[in-house]
């Protein structure tokens, strides 16, 4: 069985530098204020695999989890 | 006693470890190798000059200052030779510390979303081929003084509904205020009181005819209780929107097309691929972050392992903790393409840039409008480029020649 992917942003770490939103739109969405959380339960869906690991991979505050299930 | 307002010579700094000055010429020309010296003698240095200032050098300890509120306040956040007695309101929230900096940040914060920037995006267009129309059948221009200046100050006009064409009264005072307000308050308090004199005159206006703008926006904003914002506040946060918005992205546009002028390769690929400007956008954040900014210590405590005592000011260099090569591959070298970039030149923490993504929208706009009718450009060399000074950084005379004539 392939390993899945679930992506979960930490609200009390997100400053909303919204970086993730710009390189994996599909995966996340911002507030009102522009913080951001996973878009629906945050599983990754096939094909954006890398979409996941680069949003974790830039976002300054190390806010975003990437978690292989 | 001496004179407050008289301007305190800085003497040539002979040893940067423990005398270090943001404002010494040799940093303003070229300060990453005093960057990469200061990093390797420790990841927090100290200097007796500004009444004592600290400098943390590494990303690592950079981000763990910013995360700390208990210990560093941002009551002060420029670091100057005075210590000029705290205004209440200053410019909130910059300004603020907890817990008084949440509200006052949310308050800013809907009207500088992504999707807001949208929306400004096609002014922000037309006001780029506005300033090129301007200047291309020269061949030559002074890119800084004629192109980036002026992009983000009419777009801050722009949106808090203010003259664009009363640009060069605001541009000269942020220099009063980020330059000369250095080293000479006097400067600093004249830029202070026009620029509320001008926004006062302003929020006057709208208490009788309310109007669709920023300013308006402030003055409608509520508290948790209900009440609206002090005029104090509103005026606040109008000079921080006007002080924070303009020569920070300048400088960031600036020296974006600094580097694609002497880089031919890199203005190639862009021009051949602009799906990767965004990318490029943030490596030439990483490389050339144009904000230093300030915290002032209220609490002995310890960072990196280095003490650090109250009452010093900190200089918190974002620039120097994105060139930290623990942190970042080839962090000397400019990769347009670089995949992970946690670089900091938006801040850290809660403090993050109010309009990072208004910069980030005016700085892809402004190169990719740019590279459309100007693929060919290089540094004049009859001219010379010159840097601004203190706590942001970027090219303020950048002479170009236009086309494939050069």
């Amino acid at each position: 069985m392939t390993e899945r992917l679930r992506v979960h942003v930490d609200p009390d770490k997100c400053q909303g530098h919204a970086r993730c939103k710009a390189l994996a739109p599909e995966l996340f969405e911002l507030d009102e204020y522009g913080n951001a959380h996973e878009a629906g339960d945050g599983i990754v869906p096939p094909g954006l695999e890398d979409k996941a690991w680069l949003a974790k991979s830039n976002c300054p505050e190390i806010a975003i989890d990437v978690i292989e299930e | 006693m001496s004179d407050v307002n008289q301007p305190v010579a800085h003497p040539p700094v002979t040893d940067w470890i423990n005398d270090f000055d943001h404002t010494d010429p040799q940093w303003t020309e070229d300060p990453f190798p005093i960057w990469d010296e200061l990093r390797a003698a420790s990841p927090v240095v100290h200097t007796e000059r500004f009444l004592g200032c600290y400098m943390p050098t590494t990303y690592e300890a950079v981000r763990e200052i910013a995360n700390d509120t208990e210990h560093f306040s941002s009551r002060r956040i420029i670091v100057r030779d005075v210590r000029p007695e705290v205004a209440r309101n200053a410019a909130p929230p910059i300004t603020s510390d907890p817990p008084v900096h949440k509200p006052a940040k949310q308050l800013l914060l809907p009207p500088f979303t992504p999707d807001a920037m949208k929306k400004l995006e096609p002014r922000m267009r037309a006001i780029c081929n506005e300033l090129i129309d301007g200047f291309l059948a020269d061949g030559k221009v002074d890119a800084a003084a004629r192109y980036s200046k002026y992009i983000p100050v009419r777009a801050i006009a722009h949106m808090l509904g203010i003259p664009e064409s009363d640009s060069d009264l605001f541009i000269n005072w942020i220099h009063m205020i980020l330059e000369l307000g250095i080293k000479d308050e006097s400067k600093l308090l004249e830029a202070v009181h026009e620029m509320s004199a001008y926004f006062s005159a302003h929020i006057e206006e709208r208490k009788n005819k309310p109007t669709d703008d920023l300013i308006s926006y402030l003055m409608n904003a509520r508290d948790k209780e209900g009440h609206p914002l002090e005029d104090s506040h509103v005026l606040g946060s109008l000079r921080l929107l006007l002080i924070a918005g303009i020569d920070t992205t300048w400088s960031a546009i600036g020296s974006s097309l600094w580097h694609l002028a002497k880089t031919p390769a890199d203005r190639e690929r862009l021009i051949a691929e602009p799906a990767l400007i965004p990318t490029a956008v943030e490596e030439l954040l990483r490389a050339y972050s144009p904000v230093t900014m300030a915290r002032e210590v209220v609490k002995e405590t310890t960072i990196s392992g280095c003490p650090v005592k109250a009452g010093n000011m900190v200089l918190l260099s974002f620039p120097a903790a994105n060139r930290d090569p623990k942190m970042f591959p080839d962090a000397d070298k400019v990769v347009i393409d670089r995949r992970e970039n946690r670089h900091a030149a938006f801040g850290l923490g809660i403090h993050r840039c109010v309009g990072s993504n208004l910069a980030r929208m005016e700085m892809q706009v402004a190169l990719e409008e740019w590279l459309k009718r100007i693929p060919d450009f290089a540094l004049d060399p009859a001219g010379t480029v010159t840097w601004s000074q203190g706590t942001v950084r970027g090219p303020r005379q950048l002479p170009f020649l236009l086309g494939k004539a050069m």
